[in-house]
């Protein structure tokens, strides 16, 4: 049990009760008449609003000291520390906004609350003052929206330009493979058809680009080198995750698709900065993609770009020497197995 | 003339015994339009709008209690993935065997859960309830355009919600592929058991579902346009009707493609086409399906996707306006920017789908055109915000449970609307795109707005529906408890989603670094429990008052608006004699000088010479 949790009890209870004693005298005025009913009514519910305002923002800055620590840490990869710092600027203008319209709304509830000898303001119109929350409102969403959209564009831009490492990220029900494109940095060219029990990504062994590819099941990356994720999916819409270098791209089974970032911190990096010496990084699934959908990841790595290199060496190549001699054991349906048989 | 004499209240809650026994003592005193009414006729098959409403409302009830429950099962999985459960078995059976929830059901319960809620309760029960009831009644018409359309409207949705629930109860589960049921994988009943005969029965709920809602908007519209009484012009129509008109539009414009959509879906699972598949090697084969795009069903879905969401919202901004307005004793603030504001959202409504796929492969540039649009959104929806807060600014508020719904509308539509501009902004939306960031964002822009625009409809109009008004003191406890409930369940939801937690997982195990995000969990469900449990408050309100509420007198919250011009009795055609007629617009609420502090529509401006503006003709 954590203090929160008591805490939300109790402050539930609380307001049970405060509300059945509400209810209560409510209703032992209202063996009077139904305006003085009324009038209690109007009395306990507008100092409601204005304690909710009260009670509920402090809780708000309270339960915010407490969660934001558990959020991500800072981005660990280049455009990632600029999308942290454009969210910095967007929950700046979302808390303004947010603190002047919910006081207003609440305090305004509160203070014009009825009252017999009183009538309203017969105010129904007022241009100026239209004017003024759709000009403004204008103004500040055409520095998000250009500001954001520049940011999309570095972005999208980078992962269209096919530069860095290449790295195939291959998903299916429930698990990822990391290809890595080798020294040509190209890969080899893939069909489903020509998947089978020994070839999982269906990988033409044929093509010349294949020779050099190296399959893992963990992604390791080298510090400071853009890398290129090349993003494939071969049964259903499944999406690579990578929160803590902000990366997302879906996998779409027909298609591939692109996310280029580079990272700027090695896991030992961030479990400095963490402080947290057991930190990993993690590439999730957040796609709905079946069962068991949550327990579809792959670890993550990010290393010094000479220990990226040795580890690259320990890596199995796509099709080993021997295995790739040797006749397939199981007939493959498609004319890409034949074709690498015959050469 | 005299009214029917008979409570119609007392009939609902107890129609089963004593329909027949009453049912012939009324006929032949009525209004001309009445016909010999027995059980059938009244309660089950009438083409009376104001029983058409009370229908509609019933069985939204009843599917929203239903999907709540869905979510207080999966709340307690995430809360607690350890503990066991008991009671689990009892209700679920199979899917919560020695209390322990089956994943591939969680999927399910969270795909239904969505499916009911925003089409059932929010699209169906908001606008079937509303339109109905008030259409007719605030426009001065006797029924709506075609009453056996409407009808006909009600029976295909209450046949669509039977295919739903009883997908809930077949062997491989329901659908669960999550309510937007992305092929592949509700194409293939290879890759998730629910895709299934349960997908099949989740397709065919949902012809039924569009058809409805498609003879009910165009019933709604040709109603607006053509059965307005004498006076009603369209820009003196309640802003209730007009949203209820645009967002009447946006359902025949929108719906059919969903159905497109789904019918293309159900051609590749059963007639062998390949609209959205392609290259899928499946259960250890390649299937023969190729050539089609995934994506192309996503293009589809939020082509409807994203105008449902102001379908859900617009007929909760109509009605809030009315309460508002009604409450505060003051005139609506900006009427016609009101308008306006509406009709921009319902245009620029189909131009926003895309920022649901900003990480889909979609072409980026397509992105930024949608980030545009989508960011604009947020214009007239501030317009709307700050006329309200305006509207409230020296009223002189009456603080009812409908008016406490209302206001707490406005500060959830403010809440939920803000975070939209972090999802709208593409590249702030690769990192939190499908995390519980945007489960907070929608269950409280849209869920909680629409629900609480709902509740106070229901406790607006209860005494139009029912000639009696609910019990106040449970209405507002039944609305700070689900003030409270909603805030404390979604507002820390946030930090999940900000910490990296993926939506639609049956449990945080994957990731070590999600351990600490526990606690969060804990308090989510509980305020989420707690929030439930207000729910039934509101449940016995409702149906206690049905039959012994307070009596209402014929105009209780003294509203200017015609439904309050007719009897308290229901009766076929809704006025006794002639249909009035409408002199003013229906936001006269105190104005200087009047005798009063409101001027009901029908009343003519030579009557009023001590109020009258220059303006007023």
């Amino acid at each position: 049990m954590n203090i929160l949790l008591i805490l939300a009890v109790v402050f539930g209870t609380l307001v049970l009760v405060r509300l059945a004693n509400v209810a209560a005298l409510a209703s032992k005025l209202s063996g009077e008449n139904e305006e003085a009913e009324q009038e209690s009514a109007n009395r306990w519910n507008s100092i409601g609003m204005i304690s909710f305002l009260i009670i509920g923002l402090s809780v708000m800055i309270y339960i915010m000291n407490l969660y934001i620590p558990l959020t991500l840490p800072k981005a660990a990869s280049e455009h990632g520390e600029a999308i942290d710092g454009l969210m910095k600027i967007n929950w700046t203008v979302l808390f303004i906004t947010f603190f002047i319209t919910q006081i207003l709304l609440f305090f305004f509830a509160f203070k014009y609350r009825y009252n017999k000898n009183r009538r309203s303001f017969y105010f129904h119109d007022n241009n100026k003052l239209e004017a003024i929350w759709t000009i403004i409102p204008t103004i500040v969403l055409a520095a998000l929206i250009t500001t954001g959209m520049s940011e999309w564009n570095v972005i999208t831009k980078k992962s269209a330009s096919m530069k860095g490492i290449v790295v195939q990220i291959y998903a299916k029900q429930f698990d990822f493979t990391a290809r890595y494109a080798g020294k040509d940095n190209k890969l080899g060219s893939s069909f489903f058809r020509s998947i089978t029990d020994t070839n999982p990504l269906g990988i033409d062994s044929a093509d010349a680009a294949t020779a050099d590819d190296l399959i893992a099941k963990e992604l390791v990356l080298p510090k400071g080198a853009e890398v290129q994720l090349m993003i494939n999916s071969r049964d259903v819409i499944h999406s690579v995750y990578l929160p803590h270098f902000r990366v997302q791209m879906n996998a779409v089974p027909g298609m591939t698709t692109r996310f280029a970032f580079k990272p700027t911190k090695t896991t030992a990096d961030m479990q400095k900065e963490t402080g947290n010496p057991k930190f990993e990084f993690i590439m999730l699934c957040n796609k709905i993609c079946g069962v068991a959908h949550y327990n579809m990841k792959m670890p993550v790595r990010v290393v010094e770009p000479a220990e990226y290199e040795e580890w690259l060496k320990t890596q199995s190549a796509v099709f080993p020497k021997e295995e790739a001699a040797a006749p397939a054991a199981t007939p493959a349906p498609a004319d890409s197995a034949a074709t690498s048989m015959a050469k | 003339m005299e009214v029917n004499p008979h409570n119609s209240m007392a009939h609902d809650a107890h129609a089963d015994e004593h329909a027949h026994g009453h049912s012939h003592d009324h006929h032949g005193h009525d209004h001309d339009h009445d016909h010999e009414d027995n059980f059938w006729s009244k309660y089950i098959f009438s083409t009376d709008h104001k029983m058409i409403a009370k229908q509609y409302l019933n069985v939204a009830i009843f599917m929203g209690f239903l999907a709540m429950f869905m979510s207080l099962i999966f709340r307690m999985q995430l809360a607690w993935p350890d503990a066991k459960l008991p009671f689990l078995q009892d209700v679920i059976g199979k899917w919560g065997k020695d209390g322990k929830l089956d994943p591939g059901f969680y999927l399910a319960l969270v795909t239904i859960h969505g499916t009911i809620m925003v089409f059932f309760v929010l699209t169906a029960g908001l606008s079937g309830t509303f339109s109905n009831l008030l259409i007719p009644l605030q426009l001065g018409a006797r029924d709506m355009a075609s009453g056996f359309l409407n009808a006909l409207s009600f029976w295909f949705f209450a046949l669509s919600s039977v295919i739903m629930l009883f997908s809930l109860g077949i062997e491989t589960g329901p659908a669960s592929g999550g309510w937007t049921v992305y092929p592949p994988l509700s194409a293939l009943p290879q890759a998730i058991p629910g895709s299934g005969l349960g997908m099949t029965l989740w397709l065919v709920s949902m012809v039924f579902f569009i058809a409805s809602s498609l003879l009910g908007s165009i019933n709604y519209i040709s109603t607006i346009i053509n059965l307005r009484t004498k006076g009603m012009a369209m820009t003196r129509m309640p802003l209730t009707i007009w949203a209820f008109f645009i967002t009447a539009i946006l359902g025949v414009l929108s719906f059919p493609v969903l159905l497109a959509a789904a019918l293309l879906l159900v051609f590749d699972r059963s007639f062998g086409t390949s609209f959205y598949l392609s290259d899928i090697f499946i259960d250890g084969a390649p299937l023969d399906h190729a050539g089609g795009s995934p994506i192309l069903y996503q293009h589809l879905f939020w082509f409807l996707g994203h105008p449902e969401v102001y379908i859900v919202l617009l007929p909760a901004l109509g009605l809030a306006s009315e309460v508002i307005s009604v409450n505060a004793r003051k005139p609506i603030f900006g009427y016609k920017a009101m308008i306006g504001s509406m009709l921009v959202i319902a245009f620029l409504s189909f131009i926003v789908w895309g920022h649901h796929m900003f990480v889909t492969g979609m072409n980026p540039f397509l992105g930024s055109v949608f980030v545009f649009t989508t960011l604009l959104v947020a214009i007239p929806s501030a317009v709307k915000v700050f006329n309200y807060i305006t509207t409230l600014w020296r009223g002189n508020i009456q603080f009812t449970p409908q008016m406490l719904f209302g206001i707490g509308l406005v500060s959830t539509f403010i809440t939920g609307g803000l975070t939209g501009i972090i999802l709208g902004d593409s590249a702030l939306d690769i990192n939190v795109h499908d995390t519980y960031f945007v489960v907070a964002h929608f269950h409280i822009v849209m869920g909680s707005s629409a629900i609480f625009g709902m509740f106070a409809g229901v406790y607006h109009w209860f005494p139009k529906m029912y000639g009696r008004i609910m019990n106040k003191k449970l209405g507002f406890i039944h609305f700070w408890l689900t003030l409270i409930g909603l805030y404390g369940t979604f507002f820390p939801m946030h930090f999940l989603g900000l910490a990296g937690v993926p939506r639609r997982y049956y449990a945080n195990t994957a990731y070590d670094g999600f351990a600490n995000l526990i606690n969060i969990n804990h308090v989510v469900t509980v305020f989420a429990i707690i929030g439930g449990l207000a729910q039934f408050i509101f449940l016995f309100n409702f149906y206690y008052s049905i039959k012994n509420g307070k009596k209402s007198s014929q105009n209780p919250w003294k509203a200017n608006t015609l439904e309050w011009t007719t009897p308290v009795e229901h009766i076929h055609g809704n006025w006794p004699g002639a249909i009035p007629e409408v002199h003013r617009w229906p936001y006269d609420y105190g104005k200087p000088g009047a005798k009063e502090d409101f001027i009901c529509q029908t009343v003519p401006f030579s009557e009023t010479p001590e109020s009258n503006t220059p303006h007023d003709h």
